[in-house]
């Protein structure tokens, strides 16, 4: 495999849309580009930008991957199915679906979770599934288009250490689902009012010598990406997020904005909305009032809104990689994620150490007629759930708003900002950078849908 | 130098989880990357090698008539066909839509239906073309996947067990939940390759690995019933992640309300 990204074709030629083989006749005053399925993104999305006369007149970032219809779907399904099902929304991040299912539910049924040892082995749980996916993400999926690889494998190749480690880590996040879910993808051991079984201590306990070892390499990732060249590019965003007063919010908090937004999960609905638009079978997330529509939700967001919540050892990383406390350069979402699983291994670390059995796996639930929401930090963004129950606990109306529906417009705006600073680029350049600028969002696009094709016109 | 065997990954619609069980196998991952060339894997790679291919593997049901006709182009350049996963092999949990009105499913999720194409049903691979092999799992095992794969390389018969998941909880000593705490169990009827997973977490199985060799349905039913489960359970419970497989669709369909 070549190294050169100018020679690759992105795409499938089974399609018969892959654009790059023949590139369109160029004018000095009109282009079109076109990349019809976006690699190492999950799910399938496209991208098409059309620029006229030296100006960039439309980017449209839509995502093709077929609708699965969730929301109609758990409609007449009892509470204690909708984790299961939700998890099923994303093979990535299922426990960000089971929990935020969890979460919504327990607050209709008037349950309460938010302290306690079932509360900690969620956030345990929760702690391997960002490392799982921060670390899939960074060195799989992004990593090589700062290194000019078309993909790990082959950058396995040249630099076998970086890669090994990489996979020694991701390992140990999918150990800790293990551990705590009985699977990796979609775990089985997660239910409405905790778990089916408590996880023996000792299993527990076998996390703690790996994890040392984990917070080392983890450290090695920032330092490594640390070196890499970022584009220049910086946005005025609107960022979201969750946010606690004593630790960096993963699947609790409120959710605030760096422009004064602080509500209850429960007043999302009241703050944020979705729209359809013709391209795209995702809903695009906006926000209400005078900071909208496009907001940020993900890696950016957490940092700048919760700097102070992370830990000494994150902070000083942090700094030595040339991070300040807010950071507006969406290439730099790379290096904190790695931030990030620094934070995961030192929390995970911390909960393994104090794990004792809880008395009981779960609380009693008992069904009854309600309304609830839930939210949570998954690896890309905030994840929101809302349920109504009727008596018998089954479920009347559902919604979700995953990550990557909110970010798609944020994701449009950075790529009318790259595309309008790089109209001098090829075409194949060009389709790299604007690659590159998606992957900044690690897009989950079998979420979002609820497929990329890149199409940029020069006219 | 002999040309490695070209190893293809598709998409359909799906989680994304049966293909990131092949990146989740940390161990095996450089060594696979090894023995193949992986000439079409969009989610690990932009790099694409054109066809035809000698071993596809093919996640997600078909939902749409762009994706019907898709699935026939990778058939045509794929010398082996394999589905990974529920979604692949019975149309997954999206499937719940062929028991439903699909409109007022896309109704009540997409503001402008007008926006949306989609088919009416979500189906397997094989109700679209000819299957060389079917993996279960609602996700696969890694372990069933890396024995498949390391079998079609050496042209050998793959060792994946067809019986019940009741034959794991034996082997693993796992206590029955059914018969022990009269937890409603769709083990009897599930093929094993999960790896004993919801009985020893004292929970019921919900059948992610689909239904079993010759499945006795109506009798785990009439049982069920006798544990207090109502008609509607129990259409619910063969209604999950394999739902439109041909013997839960049955059975599902058989307790169906009036």
């Amino acid at each position: 495999m070549s190294a050169s990204d100018a020679s690759m074709s992105n795409g499938s030629e089974i399609e018969g849309s892959v654009s790059n083989a023949n590139p369109p006749a160029k004018t000095a005053s009109s282009r079109v580009i076109k990349v019809s399925e976006l690699a190492r993104v999950e799910g399938e999305g496209n991208l098409t930008i059309r620029i006229k006369d030296g100006r960039v007149k439309t980017v449209r970032f839509g995502i093709h991957e077929p609708p699965r219809f969730f929301e109609a779907l758990l409609q007449g399904r009892m509470f204690g199915d909708a984790p299961d099902i939700t998890a099923r929304i994303c093979g990535i991040c299922p426990i960000a679906y089971a929990q935020g299912a969890s979460h919504a539910m327990e607050r209709a049924l008037g349950v309460d979770l938010s302290s306690g040892p079932l509360r900690d082995l969620r956030r345990l749980q929760y702690c391997g599934e960002w490392i799982e996916s921060h670390v899939l993400h960074t060195y799989m999926l992004h990593a090589p288009d700062f290194l000019g690889y078309p993909d790990s494998i082959a950058l396995a190749k040249d630099h076998p250490g970086v890669v090994e480690k990489a996979l020694r880590l991701k390992k140990l996040g999918n150990r800790i689902l293990e551990a705590v879910g009985g699977r990796a993808i979609h775990p089985v051991n997660m239910k409405v009012g905790g778990f089916y079984k408590t996880p023996a201590k000792s299993a527990i306990r076998a996390l703690i010598e790996p994890l040392k070892q984990a917070i080392e390499d983890s450290l090695d990732s920032v330092h490594l990406f640390a070196g890499f060249d970022f584009p220049d590019f910086e946005s005025d965003y609107t960022f979201v997020a969750l946010h606690h007063p004593s630790e960096y919010a993963i699947e609790q908090g409120r959710i605030v904005s760096n422009r004064g937004l602080d509500i209850d999960i429960a007043q999302f609905e009241e703050n944020f909305d979705e729209e359809h638009v013709s391209y795209s079978n995702a809903l695009h997330g906006v926000m209400k009032g005078e900071h909208g529509p496009a907001y940020l939700t993900g890696p950016l967001a957490r940092y700048a809104l919760n700097y102070q919540q992370l830990s000494p050892l994150c902070r000083e990383t942090a700094s030595e990689a040339g991070l300040g406390a807010v950071e507006r350069n969406p290439f730099k979402s790379l290096l904190i994620r790695a931030i990030e699983v620094v934070y995961a291994c030192e929390e995970a670390l911390r909960l393994a150490s104090a794990y004792e059995e809880p008395e009981v796996p779960a609380v009693p639930v008992a069904p009854r007629a309600g309304q609830g929401a839930g939210c949570t930090e998954a690896p890309r963004g905030i994840c929101y759930h809302r349920y109504q129950l009727d008596a018998q606990g089954r479920i009347l109306t559902a919604r979700i708003v995953p990550p990557t529906a909110q970010n798609q417009k944020i994701i449009e705006a950075d790529l009318l900002g790259v595309v309008t600073r790089n109209l001098d680029l090829s075409d194949a350049q060009l389709q790299h950078r604007c690659e590159q600028a998606i992957r900044n969002y690690d897009p989950c696009i079998s979420c979002a849908t609820h497929f990329v094709k890149l199409t940029v016109i020069r006219e | 130098m002999t040309a490695k065997p070209k190893l293809a990954v598709w998409k359909f619609s799906s989680c994304d989880g049966c293909q990131l069980s092949l990146l989740d196998c940390e161990d095996e991952l450089l060594a696979v990357a090894g023995a193949v060339e992986i000439a079409y894997f969009l989610e690990a790679s932009r790099a694409v090698t054109s066809g035809p291919y000698d071993l596809s593997l093919v996640e997600g049901s078909i939902t749409t008539p762009h994706d019907a006709e898709r699935i026939r182009k990778v058939r045509r350049q794929s010398r082996t066909l394999i589905t990974i996963g529920a979604c692949a092999t019975a149309g997954g949990i999206q499937a719940l839509k062929n028991f439903a009105n699909v409109q007022s499913f896309i109704r009540s999720v997409y503001p402008h239906p007008e926006f949306i194409d989609t088919l009416a049903t979500s189906t397997a691979i094989k109700d679209h073309v000819p299957v060389d092999f079917e993996l279960r799992g609602c996700p696969i095992s890694k372990h069933q996947l890396l024995e498949l794969v390391s079998a079609v390389l050496n042209l050998r018969k793959p060792v994946i067990p067809t019986a019940s998941q009741c034959l794991e909880c034996k082997r693993a000593g796992t206590v029955c939940v059914m018969v022990a705490s009269g937890t409603p169990c769709l083990g009897p009827v599930t093929q094993a390759g999960c790896g004993n997973l919801c009985p020893a977490h004292d929970r019921g199985c919900y059948g992610c690995f689909g239904p079993a060799e010759a499945p006795n349905t109506a009798s785990l039913a009439q049982h069920l019933a006798v544990l207090g489960q109502s008609r509607r359970d129990i259409e619910l419970a063969f209604r999950s992640f394999n739902a439109n497989a041909e013997a839960f669709r049955r059975e599902g369909n058989a307790h169906e309300r009036e």
